[in-house]
């Protein structure tokens, strides 16, 4: 017995909606689905007749519905934008190759202009090359923060006045989640905000805020829309992926949940004193930065100079690792020390599960028990494809523990733990006081998925 | 006992899960003879996720199932349909009728 379109318009339901709990059919599904993000569109004042947008595509589910959203409502409501896609290309093959195609087509679907920018362009180095060089322990981070650079610079070149993500309800849900998991207060304060960004920033928004996920993928089905999903699904021992689990599972039994904790996350009052680094503009890239030197900018400068985990562990540690390089540039020891570090990265990396001889299908790493007690947040998608791709959040702990290993490196190499600042050369590289992991991987609220599956990097739904 | 027959699919990224095969048919055998512990005939998804996992989930179920049904987060549309409209997991399967799961949780 075929259930009825709750709205009387005699056609058969098709699903339930989660956040209102009504059958409706094909069409007046369409009709709500659109309708509600034009509401959230307008009600939030996200753009401005006759603004290029540049919408982020991944080609994953987000990004592609997004843009079909967008390009649909800018016709029906004469929005007057002009839409583009702007899609990053961090070099993983296999992984992006794949993906591309899709962008491709929905560049060709929805006539929108598509730019791509590729990480090797940008930053010369490819993601894979990163993965060569570093293990692929901490490759999220590099992903995650080059990511985000590389599409505000995309949309300095493409001269837009912001950058539509694909960032839906549950994403929101989950990160105001984690922000009170983690006692972020100060990003708790702005994470469930649609628009963001600051002076001399190109601001992000996200029009699907209020769009359950569910939601997305039944209109991508429906419609037909061509998109591309990864083989990491979230660690379930990470720490975000636990959160992501809870609402998942609560969900289930109260829909409602997703909008009553996004309602919860706008609505909670902070106490005055909460606040977060004012930001401002890179002295080496110019792009803004909540440092005097953005964290890609760190992080490069480690990879250029063969010292990877710079801007990986704890800054402190970073100017240490930097002092050492610069000091003892003439002595071999340099090389050993290196080399070693390398070495010692590697093995970090390899012997989560690619060491097993075959890819982890599911993006989860078969050795992960060893793992779970010190390794609690992440990388058991250790699959080569994921590479921030799912949704798995880098806790400091991961980090910290990475940094022990490197202090007893450093230890074996005559380097004090204790020395103090004196005597560096801070043209070489001024290394910010501040923890920059703790930056690097809260910075927008982003756990790895933003490419990697979610909030992570702003891939996510891209 | 008639033949009960179904075409599975999976998208979304559950295909991954399922050697990456995004349509097959199955034909599901007698209930009584495969799962007699439970005492019934007729077949629902309950028993069919069951099935599944004895006979297609060959690694990594917990990224499929959860407890006796598929993990939140997975979606199962029935004849194109979402099964939340049609009782869940008690669902009783029809010959011919055609399952779907579409993955939430994979990333893009
Ligand atoms: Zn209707
Ligand atoms: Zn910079
Ligand atoms: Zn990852």
């Amino acid at each position: 017995m075929p259930v009825l379109c709750r709205t009387g318009c005699g056609e058969k339901a098709v699903l339930k909606r989660p956040k209102t709990g009504d059958a409706l059919c094909k069409n007046c599904f369409y009709h709500a689905f659109e309708t509600e993000i034009h509401y959230t569109i307008t009600k939030g004042e996200l753009f401005n007749k006759g603004e290029s947008v540049a919408i982020a595509a991944s080609g994953g589910k987000d990004s592609t519905v997004l843009a079909h959203v967008m390009k649909t409502l800018n016709k029906r409501y004469e929005y007057g934008l002009n839409l583009m896609l702007l899609s990053i290309d961090e070099g993983i093959t296999g992984y992006r190759d794949d993906s591309l195609e899709t962008v491709k087509q929905n560049r060709d679907d929805y006539e929108m202009p598509l730019k791509i920018l590729s990480y090797k362009d940008l930053y010369g180095w490819t993601m894979d090359e990163i993965v060569a060089q570093i293990g692929r322990k901490n490759n999220c981070t590099f992903c995650g923060v080059f990511r985000r650079q590389a599409l505000d610079r995309g949309a300095a070149m493409l001269n837009v006045k912001c950058i539509a993500t694909g960032h839906n309800a549950d994403d929101i849900a989950e990160t105001v989640l984690m922000n009170v998991l983690r006692g972020d207060i100060a990003r708790l304060k702005r994470c469930t905000s649609i628009s963001t960004g600051s002076e001399g920033t190109i601001p992000r928004v996200k029009p699907l805020k209020y769009t359950y996920e569910k939601e997305i993928v039944m209109y991508a089905h429906y419609k037909k829309l061509v998109y591309f999903s990864t083989e990491c699904v979230f660690a379930p021992n990470a720490y975000r992926g636990h959160a992501r689990a809870l609402l998942k599972d609560m969900e289930k039994i109260r829909p409602s949940c997703i909008m009553d904790i996004i309602y919860s996350g706008e609505t909670m009052a902070v106490k005055e004193d909460v606040s977060l680094p004012t930001q401002r503009l890179c002295v080496r890239c110019k792009f803004v930065s909540s440092q005097e030197v953005c964290k890609a900018c760190v992080l490069l400068e480690g990879l250029n100079k063969g010292l990877p985990r710079l801007g990986i562990g704890k800054s402190s540690k970073a100017k240490k690792m930097l002092e050492e390089y610069n000091s003892k540039l003439e002595h071999s020891a340099k090389e050993r020390a290196i080399q070693d570090l390398n070495d010692h990265k590697v093995i970090n990396g390899s012997d989560k599960c690619s060491s097993k001889g075959k890819s982890c299908k599911s993006g989860l790493c078969k050795s992960k028990k060893k793992y779970t007690e010190i390794d609690n947040h992440v990388n058991k998608c250790c699959n080569s494809d994921c590479s921030g791709r799912c949704k798995c959040n880098q806790s400091n702990d991961k980090e910290n523990e990475g940094n022990t290993k490197i202090n007893t490196l450093l230890e074996q190499y005559g380097i004090n733990e204790s020395s103090n600042d004196s005597g560096i050369d801070q043209n070489k590289l001024d290394v910010p006081n501040n923890d920059i992991v703790e930056d690097l991987l809260n910075q927008e609220e982003d756990p790895c998925s933003g490419s990697c599956g979610k909030m992570g990097s702003l891939q996510i739904g891209f | 006992m008639s033949q009960l027959k179904v075409i599975l699919q999976f998208s979304g990224g559950a295909e991954l899960l399922f050697d990456k095969i995004k349509k097959r048919e199955v034909e599901l055998p007698v209930l009584e003879k495969y799962l007699p512990q439970i005492n019934k005939s007729e077949w629902s998804i309950r028993e069919l996720l069951v099935w599944m996992k004895d006979n297609l989930l060959k690694e990594r179920p917990e990224l499929f199932l959860q407890g006796d049904s598929v993990r939140p987060g997975i979606l199962v549309l029935i004849n194109d349909s979402d099964w939340e409209l049609y009782g869940e997991l008690d669902y009783k399967i029809q010959n011919g009728d055609a399952i779907m799961f579409i993955s939430t949780l994979h990333g893009g």
